[in-house]
């Protein structure tokens, strides 16, 4: 029952631009290697000569506005001959492919290959006409892919929107164990309780706002309690818009690196997520949770599915910063309430840990397979590709 | 040679291109429902021979591990072909499987015998994969038969002698035990 499989994953954005697709792509493969199985990921690169050896340049991505934002993508027919050689050197058993949809690498590759073939769907897309027709002529294309995945509910719906279908999901994973130990920062949280902002101060759908406006109530309850805040933005343009008694109980960390944030979640009682929208999963909170630091969040759909509603965190109302105050107020009241609410997080967060959800994708892995089925190049339909077979005699 | 016939074999091109192009991309469906058949097929009996290993070591207690054993006796005799008894009797062990795991403390328990964590292990990934492949069979069921609807399909009878492809209905609940998103 436990092959071991060989894994081509596609990866259509530049692997040396930090994204959160090539987060997801490097710690998948970080967690496949680990289950014993053998992983190529194929990626356009800015600078062929930094790569770790698993991956496979298919040559400097151009940036392409795409889906609101700029992507750096590869398109082009010496990427794509680049493709084809690395389907058929690759004697693959599973081809995963992420964001299909997108224009570059990921659809040559769904294009170019044939046999067991797995989709992930990262992000969601409004709907318009104008995409509606590229669905249709992608159908062809995306009805290769056997099984199709979906990180979040909103992107599994764009999927069931537009292209019609089934998708299962499985969301982001987090790296449990790497954030269940850390040392708080010197005199954090203190006897005075501390709480936890993580995200841009100055954009407004991370709802520092709202945080800011609850924080004299809270005050009023809890007099010494602190703030520690970690994110990019201008502190000082916060700072002075804000009454003194207000300001004074701000730290700001800045940018932090991976390692001062789970110092951070371990400096604070309670890890507050203010969010007003735009959120489609809550991978911070996951990490909260398995940090062992209390949850309070805004009761957006995205985080009250992380929270089983409400059961391993505290929901306020959406913007309002009365009944956030009320909601922390009241738990950092109650060590034993945040105590449970703790341990039934973390058993929570193991849910979404990275060895479990890679169990699950390998799950898809089998089931799209007939038992020694290999992926391979896909060359009907083409009649140049046709008759290069026909008179190499294999045909 | 004339304007027309110029256009005449354009026109015999593209659609002589197209009906390749189409018999490709239906030959690959088929392809895919195969596949998804025998995953399924496999998925099925992986399940049911970790619920058999579950009864013979008297798991998670002897009297539910006689009820165990009997669905999966009646699961593994039931007629391959017969589609309608088959998806019963499975179902069937699916139900039991669900009662008999239906809350974390119930597989927690069972891990903690000896043997029983690596058979917790295997029948939450059987029961998943059996969930799974049912899904992807039953979207390659319906992008197959897309295909198949389209006129030109049925005019040049592009699907050959190839079954009509035919989805797999069954109860696949996994047991609420192993907790869910």
């Amino acid at each position: 029952m436990d092959e071991r499989l060989k894994v081509g994953i596609v990866c259509p954005y530049a692997w040396d631009v930090p994204g959160g697709v090539q987060y997801h792509v490097r710690d998948l493969r970080a967690a496949l290697v680990k289950e014993g199985h053998e992983v190529s990921v194929l990626a356009p690169a800015e600078d062929d000569d930094n790569l770790p050896d698993y991956v496979v340049s298919t040559g400097r991505p151009i940036a392409v506005p795409y889906n609101g934002s700029v992507a750096r993508l590869n398109l082009g027919v010496r990427s794509t001959r680049r493709v084809r050689d690395w389907i058929r050197n690759g004697d693959f058993d599973v081809m995963h492919v992420h964001e299909p949809l997108s224009p570059g690498i990921s659809a040559v590759a769904l294009w170019a290959a044939q046999g067991p073939i797995v989709a992930t769907w990262h992000s969601s897309i409004e709907k318009s006409r104008a995409l509606q027709s590229m669905f249709y002529l992608a159908q062809t294309v995306l009805e290769k892919a056997r099984g199709r995945i979906a990180v979040s509910e909103l992107a599994r719906r764009t999927l069931v929107d537009h292209v019609g279908g089934d998708a299962v999901l499985i969301p982001n994973g987090v790296e449990c164990a790497a954030f269940s130990d850390a040392t708080p920062f010197d005199g954090w949280p203190g006897p005075g309780k501390a709480l936890f902002f993580l995200g841009r101060l100055d954009e407004p759908r991370k709802g520092l706002d709202i945080l800011l406006a609850a924080l004299p109530r809270i005050a009023e309850r809890h007099p010494d309690v602190r703030v520690l805040l970690a994110g990019p933005g201008d502190s000082e343009d916060i700072v002075k818009k804000l009454p003194p008694d207000v300001a004074d109980r701000l730290t700001f960390l800045g940018l932090v690196s991976e390692e001062d944030k789970v110092r951070a979640f371990h400096s604070a009682d309670i890890y507050v997520a203010p969010n007003t929208g735009g959120e489609s999963f809550g991978i911070v909170l996951l990490e909260a949770m398995a940090s062992g630091t209390a949850v309070v969040a805004s009761d957006l759909e995205a985080f009250r599915r992380v929270l089983d509603n409400g059961a391993a965190g505290r929901h306020f109302t959406n913007g309002d910063p009365a009944d956030l105050a009320a909601v922390v107020s009241e738990l950092l009241d109650d060590d034993a309430a945040r105590a449970e609410l703790v341990d039934v997080a973390r058993d929570r967060a193991w849910l979404y840990d990275w060895g479990r959800v890679t169990r699950e994708i390998v799950d898809v892995y089998r089931s799209v397979r007939m038992p020694g089925e290999k992926v391979t190049e896909d060359l009907r339909g083409q009649f140049v590709g046709r008759l290069a077979r026909r008179s190499a005699g294999d045909s | 040679m004339s304007w027309w016939a110029w256009v005449l074999i354009a026109l015999v091109l593209l659609v002589a291109w197209y009906l390749s192009q189409t018999a490709g991309r239906l030959d690959r469906l088929h392809r895919r429902v195969d596949a998804g058949h025998v995953a399924l097929d496999r998925a099925l009996l992986e399940r049911s021979s970790v619920a058999g290993e579950l009864a013979a070591a008297r798991m998670p207690d002897p009297a539910t591990a006689a009820v165990i054993g009997d669905a999966v006796h009646t699961a593994r005799r039931a007629d391959p072909v017969n589609q309608l008894q088959r998806s019963l009797a499975e179902s069937n062990l699916t139900q039991v499987l669900v009662a008999a795991f239906d809350e974390p403390e119930a597989v927690s328990d069972c891990s903690e015998l000896p043997g029983g964590e690596e058979l917790m292990v295997d029948l939450e990934s059987t029961t998943r994969r059996v969930e799974l492949s049912r899904r992807f069979l039953n979207d390659a069921v319906r992008a197959c038969r897309d295909v198949r609807y389209q006129w030109v399909v049925r005019v040049f009878r592009l699907a050959g002698h190839t079954p009509w492809p035919e989805p797999f209905e069954m109860d696949d609940t996994p047991p609420p035990g192993f907790g869910s998103r």
